[in-house]
């Protein structure tokens, strides 16, 4: 059949299993979006292609299938970069088509030509910059096996336009992905299991640290297993929110810079610590030197290359951690003691729970509004987050009970990512609630996507936290840099609701404490268009516990 | 610290090289030298890089090389028994009164001369580091005009492969 390279391309995609491509047009994609206008996969048009990127972040996030998104030549292209980065540092499955010049051009500094496979390098797993349309389809297959298996991560496609334009004649086969560079993890080292399951069995203080690959490995089943089983208190990093239950009796929420402190404590008394799919991040550890003084540590990772890069490990694990849970709960019977342990947690848990300032008419506490959608919703909602205060607050006070609701930032922190990646999320999950729990700061870094959620009728609630600062950055100026507010004063801004009205969304502003219930069950009852509602915080309030940098995990301030 | 040689097969294609000179420069590990070349198999080159390093770091070059979907095999090639070379090229000053002298040091050296100016000897010269370093040792009183040198490449003694 004599195809061109664009039609190709979408044969592969649909047979990719794609539904959804979030992107914009351009000179050099042209012949990509004529064959889409044929296509029955949804393209959703943004406002930005940065927007974009996130949003196909937000639906991989919510789905755990490869998100897609494409962008033309030059400076569509370099707009996705923050996009890219943003997934790369979450180990995100992303395939990012972008636009290239002609193959005859490339060099020459064409219109709109930018190196994109140069500037990505860094920041992608992998990518590819096709030369001839008869390569089309064997790349567009690999990109997204490479994306997908492994530790997962974003993969760029570049497309010379000429590419896309010739005609070839094109059949398809399912000719099995051999690529001499790169194998799937199969199995893990039985030994290795072995040894895990003696240390667990002799432990007298285990904690569990799971993170992002259970959530990617689809593991929270045979996470809760073990933890059930032995009775091991689980505490997770932002990226592992809702790995597992914040409201089993074993769970001590999140650890770290913003953890509770019983589970900075729970760690740093442990005599033996379960590291599943997390990478010994430096606002998990604190000071390096000091992280677990007392404990061994069985580290479970698909990446051989996160084994022993921060910390040392006692006894490694390659592999998938489904699969290598299931093989240590196999070997594992019960217990049903209640240790010394387990007392010693339930007292700091009892001395030190979470706690804020008491909300009043006039004073609208940020943390009080995260508790009041975790009431509502009860975990049934997608949470996405922007950066920065807004960000560790939803993580502290939402109750997730389960994994693919917490979509957030945590490893590059790119603020104006939660709203697009909660466009993503909503087309991925349109029967769930999808809340952006955003900061006036970062909500306006991608508030253009109004438009895209108003063009496609997307019922995204924006709870805008405004404390009409840049919060996380003016918490830090208070504590280490004697109060001097630099440049963090943002009161300078849009009418919200204005705004969000002019968009064609709905705007609510919520200045009384009293009125924060009824405004999220209003704008639940919702479904045609997004809202955003405007609520005026308590300006000064901090984010608490926390370890200052570079102190270790039981130098907390506040929260005691 | 330890000098590392790995015999590094990687695809041969545009843009492999700069993957691993970029995956070096990110994580902040230095590259002392390397040469890469196309192998027996004209699909696959070969690099030898030589970096500098304990074991932890040369742990986390190798693990992090390996998740380069073009990097196909890294071996360690630092305690095999090996055969190592580097090529030089030396442009010397040498008029008539010292060109004696300079012949004799090629010959001691088994290098060779490859081109005469009137002014001028190109000499060639190959061999292990050590060789390298003496040779040009021994020609700087005279002036050196220009030099060129190889990274170094390695094979593995007998008959496994690298
Ligand atoms: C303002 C701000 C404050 C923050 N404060 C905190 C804080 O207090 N506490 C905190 O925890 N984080 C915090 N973070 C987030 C932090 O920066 C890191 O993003 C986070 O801790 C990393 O989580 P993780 O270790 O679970 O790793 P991830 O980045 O989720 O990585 C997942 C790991 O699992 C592995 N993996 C992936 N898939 C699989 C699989 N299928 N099988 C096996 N392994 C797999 C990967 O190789 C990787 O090592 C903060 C971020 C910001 C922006
Ligand atoms: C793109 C980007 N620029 C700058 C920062 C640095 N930064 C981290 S948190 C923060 C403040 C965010 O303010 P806001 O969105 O109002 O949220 P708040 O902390 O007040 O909840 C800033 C500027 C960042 N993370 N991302």
């Amino acid at each position: 059949m004599k195809l061109k390279g664009a039609q190709i391309l979408l044969r592969c995609l649909e047979e990719e299993g794609v539904d959804t491509i979030f992107g914009y047009p351009g000179g050099a994609v042209l012949p990509i979006y004529d064959a889409l206008y044929d296509s029955n996969i949804r393209h959703i048009l943004v406002r930005h292609e940065q927007g974009a990127a996130h949003a196909a972040d937000g639906y991989a996030r919510a789905t755990g299938k490869v998100g897609v998104c494409i962008a033309t030549s030059g400076p569509g292209a370099t707009n996705l970069v923050t996009g890219i980065a943003t997934a790369y540092m979450d180990s995100i499955p992303l395939v990012c088509f972008t636009g290239q010049v002609a193959t005859h051009m490339i060099g020459k500094d064409a219109f709109q030509e930018a190196d994109i496979t140069g500037i990505t390098l860094p920041i992608t797993k992998h990518n590819y910059l096709i030369e001839r349309t008869e390569d089309v389809a064997r790349v567009v297959r690999e990109a997204f096996y490479i994306a997908r298996t492994n530790r997962p991560g974003p993969v760029v496609v570049d497309l010379p336009r000429d590419v896309m334009e010739n005609v070839i004649d094109y059949e398809s086969d399912k000719e099995e992905i051999c690529i001499r560079g790169y194998r799937v993890m199969k199995g893990f080292n039985s030994g290795q299991v072995i040894a895990a399951v003696d240390l667990i069995r002799k432990a007298e203080r285990p904690v569990i640290y799971a993170g992002g690959g259970v959530i990617s490995s689809d593991a929270s089943l045979e996470l809760r297993e073990l933890a059930e089983k032995r009775k091991i208190p689980v505490t997770t990093t932002l990226m592992g929110m809702g790995a597992f239950p914040s409201n089993h009796y074993l769970s001590l929420g999140m650890l770290g810079m913003h953890g509770t402190r019983y589970a900075n404590y729970a760690i740093s008394e442990s005599d033996l610590i379960i590291a599943v799919g997390v990478r010994f991040d430096d606002r998990v550890t604190g000071k390096l030197d000091d992280f677990a003084p007392h404990a061994r540590i069985i580290h479970i990772d698909i990446d051989a290359a996160e084994i022993g890069k921060n910390v040392d490990v006692d006894v490694p694990i390659v592999g998938q951690v489904k699969e290598v849970l299931a093989a240590i709960n196999q070997r594992l019977d019960s217990v049903e003691e209640y240790t010394e342990w387990h007392k010693t947690i339930d007292r700091w848990k009892d001395e030190y729970p979470l706690v804020y300032g008491a909300p009043s008419e006039e004073r609208i506490m940020p943390q009080h509004i995260i508790e009041v959608i975790s009431e509502i919703t009860q975990g049934k909602a997608i949470i996405t987050t922007e950066v920065g205060q807004n960000q560790m607050w939803a993580a502290q006070y939402y109750k997730f009970k389960y994994p693919r609701t917490f979509i957030s930032s945590g490893g590059l922190g790119t603020m104006g990512f939660g709203f697009p990646a909660a466009i993503g999320a909503k087309v991925a999950r349109p029967d769930l609630p999808v809340f952006d729990i955003a900061g006036d700061g970062s909500i306006q870094m991608n508030i253009q996507e109004l438009a895209t959620a108003v063009q496609y009728k997307l019922p995204v609630i924006i709870c805008i936290l405004n404390n009409q600062y840049l919060g996380m950055v003016r918490q830090w100026q208070g504590l280490f840099y004697k109060g001097r507010y630099a440049y963090t004063d943002v009161s300078h801004q849009p009418d919200f609701v204005r705004l969000a009205e002019a968009y064609g969304a709905v705007g609510m502003r919520i200045k009384d404490s009293s009125e924060v219930e009824k405004a999220i069950r209003e704008a639940l009852e919702i479904k045609d268009r997004p809202v955003v509602i405007d609520f005026w915080v308590e300006r000064e309030a901090d984010v608490y516990p926390m370890v200052p940098p570079g102190k270790s995990l039981i130098e907390m301030l506040g929260g005691d | 610290m330890k000098k590392h040689i790995l015999s590094v097969t990687v695809e041969n294609k545009p843009g492999v090289l700069t993957r691993v000179a970029t995956l070096f420069r990110r994580r902040g590990y230095n590259i002392e030298s390397l040469a890469v070349g196309e192998t027996e198999n004209p699909s696959i080159s070969r690099m030898t890089i030589v970096v500098n390093g304990d074991d932890r770091i040369i742990e986390q070059v190798t693990k992090q090389l390996y998740k380069l979907v073009d990097v196909i095999k890294i071996v360690d090639i630092s305690e095999e028994k090996r055969v190592e070379r580097e090529l030089v090229l030396i442009k010397v000053k040498a008029d008539a009164t010292v060109r004696t002298e300079i012949v004799q040091i090629v010959e001691i050296f088994r290098a060779r001369i490859v081109d005469i100016g009137r002014d001028s000897l190109i000499i060639e010269a190959t061999g292990d580091s050590g060789k390298i370093d003496a040779i040009e040792d021994s020609l700087r009183p005279f002036g050196i005009i220009e030099l060129v040198r190889t990274g170094k490449i390695a094979m593995v003694r007998g008959g496994s492969r690298g």
